[in-house]
C-alpha cells in the first residue's frame, strides 16, 4: 500500500530542512507558485476531494471557496491543537515532519491568498514547538516566508501559537477566540470563520494533517487523488490504533480500508485469548461500535456515519473482553466534564451530571433507572449548545447505554462489573 | 508589590506585539514567556502583563485562570503529568495514578511538603500508542510501570 504523508517517515532527521528537501520538500511549493493562478489550486483542492482530517471531514477545497472575495486582510490557522482521546497523528507532523505541513500551509495561503498564518498547537507539545518553530525559522531564512516568496510577489508570516491546556480549542471557534487572547468560549454559528473569523477578518482553519495533503495534490494532480479511497472519501488517513491491541501506533493507510483490517492485520489484532468488545472509531466523541458493527464496517466518513458513528479524529480506540463498559463510559464522561468550557448550562451542569450518574453506577450505587434517566439527560443536553462539545459527550454515553444496555443493568442490580472483566479505574 | 518582568522577557513580548494583529492576542504567548521567570502568575505577575498589553487585570487573569497550563498557584519543582484517559487507563494507568500518590504521600493536585513534586491527573496528552504516559516538566514519559516510575524520580536531579 503506497504511503503518502508518512513515506520518508523513520528517515534520519527528517524535521530537518536539508533532510526534508534531499527528499524533494519545497519543490512542489516552487512549481505552485510558477505554474498555477491562486484559483486553480482552490479548483484542485476541490476536485482532489480532499476532507478535512480534524474531525467533521468538512471538503477543504469547498471550505476555501466559502471564503469572499473582498480585500479584507484574511488568515489562515492549522489546527494542530490535537485533543481528542485517542488521537496522536498531529503530533508526528509536528515533532517528526514539520516542513510537509508548512509547505502544505504556505500553498494553501497562497491558494487562499493569506498573507498570515498560525499554527495553533496544543500547549503539551513541548517537542513539537521546539521542532516547529526551528523548522518555520529554516523556511523564513531559505526564503519560503516573508517578503516576496521565491520572488513570487506572495508576501507570508507564519507564526507557531502554543495553547495552553483547553481541549476546547480544538473547535474552530473556540480555536480563534483564545488566539485573540481569550477564554476559549466558542463562537454562534453564523457568521463562520470563512467570512467573520480572527480579528473580524475571513479565516480559513485546517487541521495540520489536512494541511500536509496539500502538496501531494498539487505535485500529482486532483485525478491521482481521487484514485485513492472510496467516492467522496478520497486520499489516505493517519488512523491512530489505541487500547487493548499488540501493537498500538499511527497507519497511514487509504480511507475506507475495512475496520477489522486496521484492527487485526496492522495494529496486530488482540493479545491471546482475548475476544474483541467494542470500537471507538473517530476518537472519544465517537459513538461505539459493537465488535459486531466493527467487524463490517470500512474506515472511510461516510460509512462510520452510515454505521452510526463517525471517523472524527481518526483516532480508533479498540476494547476487549476484560474492559467493563460503565468504567470506560465513566473515563470518557469524566472526560467531557472536565473540558467543558462552561460557558453553555446544559453543557456545564449535564457533563457533571452524567458523570456523576455514572460514578455511582460504577461503585455500586446505581438506582434503577439511572440508564434511562442518562439517556433522558442527553436529550437536554444534545442539540442545546453553541459548540458541538455539548453534542460530542451524549455520543459515547448514549450509545454505550443503548448497545450494552444489558451491562449497565448488571451493574446497577449487582452493583458489580461484569465477571471477567478487569478494572481499569 | 510590582513585579518588573525582566528585559529580555520585555523586548520578546514587544517584539511579538509587532507581530501579531492586535496587542491582546499577544496574551497567551506572554504568559508563556513569563511562567518561565515568575513561577506562579499572581495578581501583581498578571499586572504587569496587563500594563504590557494595555489590557485590564481583570481579563489577564480571566485568561490565565481558563488555561490549565498557566500556573495560578505554588507548584512543586516537577509537575508531573499522568494520562489517566481511556487508552492509558487500559493499561493501567490509574493503578499508577494511586501508586505515585502513595509513594510521594499526597493526592493528585497537591504538592509535596518538600515543594519537590506536584502530581496533575492528566485528560488524553496525545501519545496513546505509548500509554500508560506521563510528563514531568516537558520531559516525556512513556510505557510506565510501577517499577520504571521509581527508577525515572530517582533519577531526577536534586
Amino acid at each position: 500500500m503506497e504511503k503518502i504523508l508518512t513515506q520518508h517517515h523513520g528517515t534520519a532527521e527528517l524535521w530537518k530542512l536539508e533532510n526534508y528537501r534531499a527528499h524533494g520538500g519545497y519543490k512542489v511549493l516552487e512549481r505552485a507558485l510558477k505554474e498555477y493562478q491562486p484559483a486553480d489550486l482552490v479548483t484542485m483542492v476541490r476536485d482532489a476531494g480532499l476532507r478535512g482530517r480534524g474531525g467533521a471531514g468538512f471538503p477543504t477545497g469547498v471550505k476555501w471557496g466559502f471564503l469572499p472575495k473582498d480585500d479584507r486582510p484574511r488568515y489562515l490557522i492549522c489546527n494542530a491543537d490535537e485533543s481528542e482521546p485517542g488521537t496522536f497523528k498531529d503530533r508526528i507532523f509536528l515533532e517528526e515532519d514539520p516542513h510537509q505541513m508548512l509547505e502544505g500551509m504556505i500553498i494553501s495561503c497562497y491558494a487562499v491568498q493569506a498573507h498570515l498564518a498560525f499554527i495553533y498547537m496544543r500547549g503539551e507539545f513541548y517537542l513539537g514547538a521546539k521542532r516547529t518553530q526551528a523548522a518555520v525559522d529554516e523556511a523564513y531564512a531559505a526564503g519560503y516566508l516573508g517578503k516576496n516568496i521565491l520572488g513570487s510577489g506572495m508576501d507570508l508570516e507564519v507564526l507557531v501559537h502554543r495553547g495552553a491546556g483547553a481541549y476546547i480549542c480544538g473547535e474552530e471557534t473556540g480555536l480563534i477566540e483564545s488566539l485573540e487572547g481569550k477564554r476559549a468560549y466558542p463562537r454562534i454559528k453564523p457568521p463562520f470563520p470563512a467570512n467573520i473569523g480572527a480579528f473580524g477578518m475571513p479565516t480559513v482553519v485546517n487541521n495540520a494533517e489536512t494541511l500536509a495533503n496539500i502538496p501531494h495534490i498539487v505535485a500529482r494532480g486532483a485525478a491521482w487523488y481521487n484514485s485513492i479511497g472510496p467516492e467522496r472519501n478520497r486520499g489516505t488517513r493517519m488512523f491512530c490504533v489505541s487500547g487493548n491491541v499488540r501493537q498500538p501506533g499511527v497507519y497511514e493507510l487509504p480511507l475506507g480500508v475495512p475496520l477489522r483490517d486496521i484492527i487485526f492485520e496492522y495494529a496486530g489484532g488482540l493479545y491471546d485469548g482475548r475476544t474483541l468488545k467494542a470500537v471507538i472509531p473517530g476518537g472519544g466523541s465517537a459513538r461505539i461500535l459493537t465488535a459486531e458493527e466493527a467487524m463490517q464496517v470500512d474506515s472511510d466518513f461516510d460509512s462510520l456515519q452510515r454505521a452510526g458513528s463517525m471517523g472524527g479524529s481518526g483516532g480508533i480506540m479498540v476494547l476487549d473482553n476484560t474492559v467493563c463498559m460503565v468504567q470506560s463510559t465513566y473515563i470518557i464522561a469524566e472526560f467531557f466534564h472536565d473540558e467543558s468550557c462552561g460557558q453553555c448550562s446544559p453543557c456545564r451542569e449535564g457533563t457533571g451530571w452524567m458523570e456523576k450518574i455514572l460514578h455511582r453506577i460504577e461503585s455500586g450505587e446505581g438506582r434503577p433507572g439511572d440508564a434511562d434517566l442518562l439517556l433522558h439527560m442527553g436529550t437536554n443536553i444534545f442539540g442545546r449548545t453553541i459548540c458541538p462539545l455539548g453534542d460530542a459527550a451524549v455520543w459515547p454515553v448514549e450509545s454505550a447505554i443503548n448497545k450494552f444496555r444489558d451491562e449497565f443493568e448488571y451493574h446497577i442490580q449487582e452493583k458489580h462489573c461484569l465477571p471477567g472483566t478487569e478494572s481499569i479505574l | 508589590m510590582a513585579v518588573q518582568l525582566s528585559q529580555q522577557t520585555r523586548d520578546q513580548i514587544a517584539q511579538l506585539i509587532g507581530r501579531y494583529p492586535t496587542r491582546r492576542s499577544v496574551l497567551l504567548p506572554a504568559l508563556h514567556l513569563v511562567v518561565q521567570e515568575c513561577p506562579v502568575l499572581d495578581d501583581d505577575v498578571c499586572q504587569a502583563i496587563a500594563d504590557l498589553l494595555h489590557l485590564p487585570l481583570v481579563d489577564v487573569k480571566g485568561v490565565a485562570t481558563f488555561y490549565t497550563m498557566f500556573p495560578t498557584e505554588a507548584h512543586g519543582k516537577y509537575i508531573i503529568q499522568l494520562c489517566v484517559n481511556l487508552p492509558c487507563a487500559q493499561h493501567r494507568a490509574r493503578h499508577l495514578l494511586r501508586y505515585l500518590e502513595g509513594k510521594l504521600g499526597i493526592a493528585a493536585g497537591q504538592t509535596t511538603a518538600d515543594g519537590r513534586f506536584t502530581l496533575q491527573r492528566m485528560e488524553c496528552l496525545a501519545a496513546c500508542d505509548k500509554a500508560p504516559m506521563m510528563y514531568i516538566n516537558e520531559e516525556q514519559y512513556d510505557h510506565l510501570t510501577e517499577e520504571k516510575l521509581d527508577q525515572i524520580l530517582h533519577e531526577l536531579p536534586e
